[in-house]
């Protein structure tokens, strides 16, 4: 029997994404047991890497593919990091614990901000998200428990004294701070490996290809079944629950709160935006590439002040205007290379179909 | 030389290519048909002079000058006005802001002003404070036709004016055209329907395909040459 | 007693907010553009009479007449250049190149000027000023800021709708490639619009730097407040965003005088209710 179609296969994998599944092993693998090999400053700058990289992740998810450009992610981190201060100040929970908790409280929050938000259409929404993040920030600076407007610290031992902490200590022998920032750090690196994928698994769903149909066209993604309404509501809220995440954990290792640093729209929107735009916004590998320029950047211009500001100000826009999809999209264009493959491709083919014949 | 050429004029959307070569040549005050089939090119033809379309500087001159490649303000700037196929009247103007945008920068001076677009079509008058939108398919190709000639434009371009208007309607627009003419410009229109458009024209272009199949005085061609160009099949 | 002359220094507190969202709302109804950093130029306009008074030793009335032509041009000028290239179907470019624009402008004037917060003088007597209206005494200065709103509406209102550009201004939103045939260039329309928008932010300035301190950091606030009036009022209605500006300005006072740390979370609640019960805003259009 020859049926030349029956060997077409539809895939996405592509053979750099093949090598680089194995690549990305070796590196979730020697960075699960860097601790061992490395500093205090440097697993510092790792933590600060991998907690903006899940930052960013998620803010590309939002605007880069669901094209809900958000400039109040801040209310998400700041809740999440509130929500874990009172759960470990006010209610004795432990910090490990309050960070998932603090996810899904910020979840929770997106439902009526959500409620809000999507009344308001493109441009408009992203002020919308803006005005709740400071609704927020003002709201939880009222909050005279945690210290109101001039915020608060974690109590001493509350980190220090888990268990985890202890083994930590006694495994590497280290004292107990350093113990707690690689607690920290490996926390910070479970949860960007899964976010990333969470995030390629969720795009490569049918759900996650109807995102990119909305982006490209509403109306025809709508007749292909795809309800953008709740795919759009789904994004938001999974987004939230991350960024929830990314703050609690962030503040478990900062120790020190307050709500014009926890709801920092420069901090927690500014740079993750410019990341994601100056990496490719609308890619997986974008946000990675545009997190490592970012850290560069921060430690050669960290010294000049507002200038830093003002150059990373100017990249972003000149970025956007004239190379659009990031250093990334412009060398991905050039090599073709795609290491997160979403696209579906039509494998096999012609020279396969003879050897079904034979 | 006339007053607007067309050399070898060339144009495309993408992959296909919708004019292959046209020359066309009007005169001063000279009223020419362009005639052809849907998808023969006529519109094509049109908007590349307009300037909609970006084109090499040689393919269109305008009064000696080169103007192929001139954004359209700049085309409309040096005298040649458009009536665009389905109207596209402005909804957020009235009929009298409809009218006057027409003239908006250029100040050429002439016969048509607000009053005389009046005279013309007396009914846009009645109407001249309703939003343009709001009138009949007649109506609002009588605004855009006013709305062209209040920058008393030297060469007026009209593109499908009797698309989906009753035969009643397209005479009664037509009607105005001797008037038009009397003002000096020249006109060039395409039509499908080729009743009303050759009656007022000096000379005629049939289109096929792309490319100009016929040219001839209204007089000298037979409906069977028209035929033969417009479908490419003999009568 | 204390509750009237509070809702009337909200009312008066509005005139200067929808001094901040006319620009806003002016731009966006021409090109469907929301500009990020509208609040930081407004702060640099800002910084631009306070250089003029200070250093020439102009009144600000006298100063605003030289500020508002240069800020024309910056707002011409960065349309024609930057903003014209970022405008099509994608909403991200025009979001992210003026937000980027906003964390630029914020830093350049902090590298400039400095954190400290600043005051344009309006003059001694005029700052402490005040007339009786009846019952309640109200400042010249904000009495003016509300009488100036109402003027740049009605001035907006006319160039809008009483003169060529106005029509101009229309066609092209309307129907950017039409307009093109009438020989409008909408690269250029945009950019007098954005012009224009500049002039009323001049005027904003004014009196954003007489009333109160400002740094360079205020800009975002403005923006937000500058919003909220504008989605209170109803997407393109310039006297709907005076409406707007008067419940957010209204909204704070009232909040303040009940509790001063309520003040801007009173105004950001007032606009969350608007939204909730009539998510078109108060005057919608009836077309788009």
């Amino acid at each position: 029997m020859v049926t030349p179609t029956a060997s077409w296969r539809v895939e996405t994998r592509t053979r750099a994404s093949s090598l680089f599944i194995v690549a990305a092993i070796v590196i979730v693998v020697a960075g699960l047991v860097a601790p061992a090999f490395i500093g205090r400053g440097m697993l510092r700058d790792l933590f600060f890497i991998l907690t903006m990289l899940v930052l960013a992740q998620s803010w590309n998810l939002l605007a880069g593919y669901a094209g809900l450009v958000s400039v109040g992610q801040q209310a998400f981190v700041g809740f999440g990091a509130y929500t874990m201060f009172a759960c470990v100040s006010l209610w004795g929970i432990n910090p490990v614990s309050a960070i998932i908790l603090a996810g899904f409280a910020a979840a929770a929050l997106s439902v009526p901000t959500g409620f809000f938000v999507f009344r308001l259409q493109g441009a408009y929404f992203a002020i919308g998200t803006w005005v709740i993040a400071e609704v927020v920030r003002l709201s939880l600076a009222q909050w005279k428990a945690l210290g109101g407007g001039t915020g608060t610290s974690l109590p001493s031992g509350a980190t220090r004294d888990l268990a985890i902490v202890t083994w930590i200590g006694e495994a590497f022998g280290v004292r107990s701070s350093h113990a707690v920032d690689i607690l920290t750090y490996w926390l910070a690196l479970v949860l960007a490996v899964l976010a990333i994928g969470f995030i390629y698994a969720f795009l490569r769903t049918r759900q996650g290809l109807g995102l990119a149909a909305i982006r490209d066209n509403s109306e025809a993604a709508g007749a292909l079944g795809v309800d953008a309404g709740r795919l759009k509501w789904a994004v938001y809220l999974s987004t939230a629950f991350v960024t929830g995440l990314a703050g609690a954990l962030i503040y478990v290792q900062t120790a020190r709160i307050s709500p014009d640093a926890a709801f920092s729209v420069i901090d927690w929107t500014a740079y993750v935006i410019f990341i994601v735009v100056i990496g490719g916004i609308g890619t997986i590998e974008g946000p990675i590439v545009g997190v490592l320029v970012f850290f560069v950047l921060q430690n050669m211009l960290a010294d000049y002040g507002s200038w830093y500001l003002l150059i990373l100000g100017i990249i972003g826009i000149v970025v956007m205007l004239f190379a659009p999809r990031g250093l990334w999209g412009l060398f991905a264009d050039r090599t073709g290379i795609q290491f997160f493959p979403v696209r579906r491709i039509l494998a096999g083919g012609s020279s396969s179909s003879k050897s079904d014949a034979s | 030389m006339a007053l607007l050429e067309t050399h070898a004029l060339t144009a495309r959307y993408g992959d296909f290519q919708a004019l292959f070569g046209v020359d066309i040549a009007v005169d001063s005050s000279e009223t020419v048909a362009v005639i052809g089939a849907n998808g023969a090119g006529k519109s094509t033809l049109l908007r590349s002079i307009a300037g909609v379309l970006a084109n090499t500087p040689e393919q269109v001159h305008f009064d000696g000058d080169a103007i192929g490649h001139l954004p359209a303000p700049e085309v409309m700037a040096r005298g040649i006005a458009m009536v665009p196929e389905g109207r596209r009247l402005f909804p957020s103007l009235s009929v009298e802001e409809n009218l006057l945008i027409g003239q908006y920068g250029r100040k050429a001076d002439g016969v048509w002003s607000l009053e005389s677009v009046f005279d013309l079509f007396p009914i846009l008058r009645e109407r001249r404070s309703s939003p343009g939108t709001a009138l009949s398919g007649g109506q609002q190709q009588m605004v855009a036709i006013g709305r062209a000639l209040m920058s008393n434009p030297r060469v007026l371009l009209c593109d499908e004016i009797s698309l989906g208007l009753a035969p009643v309607v397209i005479r009664d627009i037509y009607a105005a055209f001797p008037r038009i003419r009397e003002s000096g410009a020249s006109i060039v229109i395409v039509e499908q329907d080729i009743g009303q458009a050759v009656k007022v024209a000096d000379r005629v272009y049939c289109m096929m395909e792309g490319r100009i199949t016929l040219e001839g005085k209204p007089a000298d061609i037979s409906r069977e040459d028209i035929h033969a160009a417009y479908f490419g099949v003999a009568a | 007693m204390i509750w009237l002359d509070t809702i009337v220094q909200g009312v008066l507190l509005g005139g200067l907010y929808a001094l901040f969202a006319a620009g806003l709302s002016l731009v966006f109804g021409i090109m469907r553009l929301v500009n990020l950093a509208h609040g930081d130029l407004i702060v640099l306009a800002a910084f631009l009479i306070l250089v003029l008074v200070t250093t020439l030793g102009l009144s600000p009335f006298v100063a605003i007449l030289v500020a508002a032509p240069v800020m024309f041009g910056v707002g011409w000028l960065l349309q024609y250049h930057v903003l014209n290239r970022t405008l099509g179907d994608d909403i991200l470019p025009p979001l992210l190149v003026t937000f980027g624009l906003s964390i630029v402008i914020q830093n350049a004037l902090l590298e400039g000027f400095s954190a400290d917060s600043r005051r344009i003088p309006a003059g001694g007597a005029l700052e402490t000023a005040s007339v009786n209206l009846g019952q309640v005494s109200v400042g010249v200065m904000p009495l003016l800021t509300f009488l100036s709103a109402i003027a740049v509406i009605v001035g907006l209102k006319r160039i809008f709708y009483a003169t060529a550009l106005g029509r101009a201004f229309r066609a092209t939103s309307d129907d950017p490639v039409t307009a093109g045939l009438m020989g409008i260039e909408p690269r250029r329309v945009f950019a007098t619009a954005t012009g224009i928008a500049m002039i009323v932010v001049t005027i904003a300035a004014l009196y954003l730097g007489t009333r109160a301190n400002f740094d360079p950091t205020i800009g975002p606030a403005r923006l937000i407040y500058a919003f909220e009036a504008v989605i209170i009022g109803g997407l393109g209605s310039l006297w709907g965003t005076l409406a707007g500006g008067i419940i957010i300005g209204v909204a704070q006072t009232v909040g303040a005088a009940i509790n001063p740390e309520w003040q801007i979370l009173a105004g950001h609640v007032a606009f969350l209710l608007v939204l909730l019960f009539r998510p078109r805003g108060l005057f919608p259009r009836a077309t788009d």
